[in-house]
């Protein structure tokens, strides 16, 4: 494997939230002319862009975003990939800076979901005559009939699991997530709701699929991330200021989810996160005691107590007992979405794993206002996109 | 007698005898629903139909209350780990929606109830899980 390091020169988000007055691109626009001016660069500079977006993914999404930030005939990648999407058009960046091919590029992940309710659960009509169709031989939608496949019931059956093989882990401990999350996201201006939530305000609001409340899950939002990256050559040959506020990419790693038993019923989200996590360890040389601050995939509240011992956050096992100690609060051994993660920043799909990365390294310069976690040198972004892809990214403070 | 069809095609009614059938990877053993050109789990082609059983423990569970349109709340979907291997996801019904009356662990066995009927006269029929 090449020992080229990758570093983020410059990275932007915008406000999460829901823009009536501006479109995808408008969006993606914004976040990326605003990361290449944080680099101190312009699209003159970039050698290669990947575009991550879902739902306009047909439709040519970098190549319309340069038509707003300029057309230099550079390899444009579109990419979809789940709520993974934003992460692994920014590994085609890391990819082609990591090759040789580029030595600067630019990662941008964009969506405009606006209002959806619940995602997946568009009324469909029955048949007027029953025939079997599809792979499962289904005559009628199976949704709610034979179980559930829509997001909040898969993330919170997937708790469940874990709360059923685990002492001292249940509805209170996934709650205590959201209200964290929650008090997080109130020092935060970039997201979509600051709002903060006692914990019986968490556990009283409206039933979605237990444990599930509306408040422990992520709304449907918009917005963009962006993240100029570059070789550690290149790097070498910029500025003081420039060189000073780049963060090295210590690995970035993508996964899938292997074969289990269940896998073809109940996505496994764990697997591929342990196996990202473990090799993303291996590859930096951190250690995840050593982590000063964590992103990650919290679109339920359920998910992201499992992802404390996915991803080695706390002893195995005890992720229950993480959360019963406040230690991914702020002030906690861990910070885990001091951003207000998810639940609270929000999720527009596409734009959610350049977010993370932009959330760590803004910490990470000490550039992160209120929300800074004091003398921060390493921190950890993670993302899964169900069905699944899971990356993982270990930043680390550094210099050249 | 009211024609009736299984609302999938793993699930096989066969008179009072219903029960779900997979394909089972002869390589691996692994069990599928749906049809396969390869086992997921090695990669290998080559499978043959396998009854499941009709009874099981719980693995996992959630109780619904913000459904698809037209799917009556709350219910309990569950994560079912079948005797003798296969994995399966349904409705667990014949229980209150309580979950202080569902665990991981407890015991199940498959059931069948009717879903819908069509213009035709033909009646859908669902499986579930209940309490054994």
């Amino acid at each position: 494997m090449s020992e080229r390091d990758v570093w983020v020169l410059g990275t932007h988000m915008t406000k999460f939230g829901r823009y009536v007055d501006k479109d995808l691109i408008d969006l993606g626009a914004e976040a990326a002319m605003t990361a290449m001016t944080d680099g101190g660069v312009t699209i003159a500079d970039m050698d290669v862009l990947g575009a991550g977006n879902l739902f306009e993914a047909m439709s040519g999404i970098g190549q319309r975003l340069q038509k707003q930030i300029g057309q230099t005939g550079i390899p444009v990648y579109n990419v979809a990939n789940a709520c993974a999407t934003g992460a692994t058009a920014l590994r085609c960046v890391y990819m082609a800076i990591k090759a040789g091919e580029a030595e600067m590029g630019l990662a941008v992940g964009l969506e405009q979901m606006g209002k959806q309710g619940l995602l997946g659960a568009s009324a469909r009509s029955d048949k007027k005559t029953y025939e079997p169709e599809g792979r499962y031989g289904a005559v009628m939608s199976v949704e709610g009939r034979v179980g559930t496949t829509l997001m909040p019931g898969v993330f919170a059956q997937a708790g469940m699991e874990y709360a059923g093989q685990h002492d001292g882990v249940g509805f209170e401990q996934f709650a205590k997530v959201a209200e964290k999350n929650h008090a997080h996201s109130t020092l935060n201006p970039l997201a979509q709701y600051q709002k903060q939530f006692t914990l019986d305000e968490v556990m009283n609001a409206d039933m979605m699929s237990y444990p599930n409340t509306l408040l422990m899950c992520c709304p449907t939002g918009d917005g963009a991330a962006a993240a100029v990256l570059v070789s550690e050559e290149k790097l070498a040959t910029l500025s003081d200021d420039q060189r000073k506020r780049a963060i090295k990419i210590g690995a970035s790693v993508m996964t899938s989810d292997p074969w289990t038993d269940a896998d073809q019923v109940q996505p496994d989200v764990n697997t591929l996160t342990r196996d990202a996590a473990a090799k993303a360890y291996e590859i930096s040389g951190v250690d995840p005691a050593d982590l000063d601050l964590v992103e990650l995939h919290d679109c339920f509240a359920t998910a992201e107590l499992l992802h404390y011992d996915n991803l080695q956050l706390c002893k195995p096992g005890e992720a229950g007992k993480f959360i019963d100690e406040r230690g991914p609060w702020r002030d906690g051994t861990t910070p885990v979405n001091v951003s207000g993660g998810l639940i609270s920043k929000g999720h527009p799909l596409g734009a959610t794993g350049i977010a993370n990365v932009y959330e760590v390294a803004t910490h990470l310069r000490g550039e992160a206002g209120d929300r800074q976690i004091d003398g921060a040198k390493v921190g950890l972004t993670h993302v899964i996109g169900l069905g699944s892809a899971c990356v993982v990214h270990v930043l680390e403070q550094a210099t050249v | 007698m009211t024609k009736q069809i299984p609302i999938v095609d793993y699930l096989v009614l066969d008179g009072d005898d219903p029960h779900l059938v997979a394909n089972r990877s002869v390589e691996s053993g692994a069990l599928y629903f749906d049809r396969r050109n390869a086992d997921a789990k090695t990669g290998a082609p080559g499978f043959e139909q396998q009854r499941l059983a009709n009874e099981g423990a719980v693995r996992s569970f959630t109780i619904v209350y913000r459904a698809a349109p037209g799917v009556p709340t709350p219910y309990v979907s569950c994560v079912v780990d079948l005797d003798g291997g296969g994995v399966v996801k349904a409705n667990l019904i014949n229980i209150e929606p309580d979950p202080d009356r569902v665990d991981a662990g407890m015991r199940v066995r498959m059931t069948t109830f009717p879903v819908g009927t069509d213009d035709d006269g033909t009646e859908a029929i669902a499986f579930g899980y209940e309490p054994a």
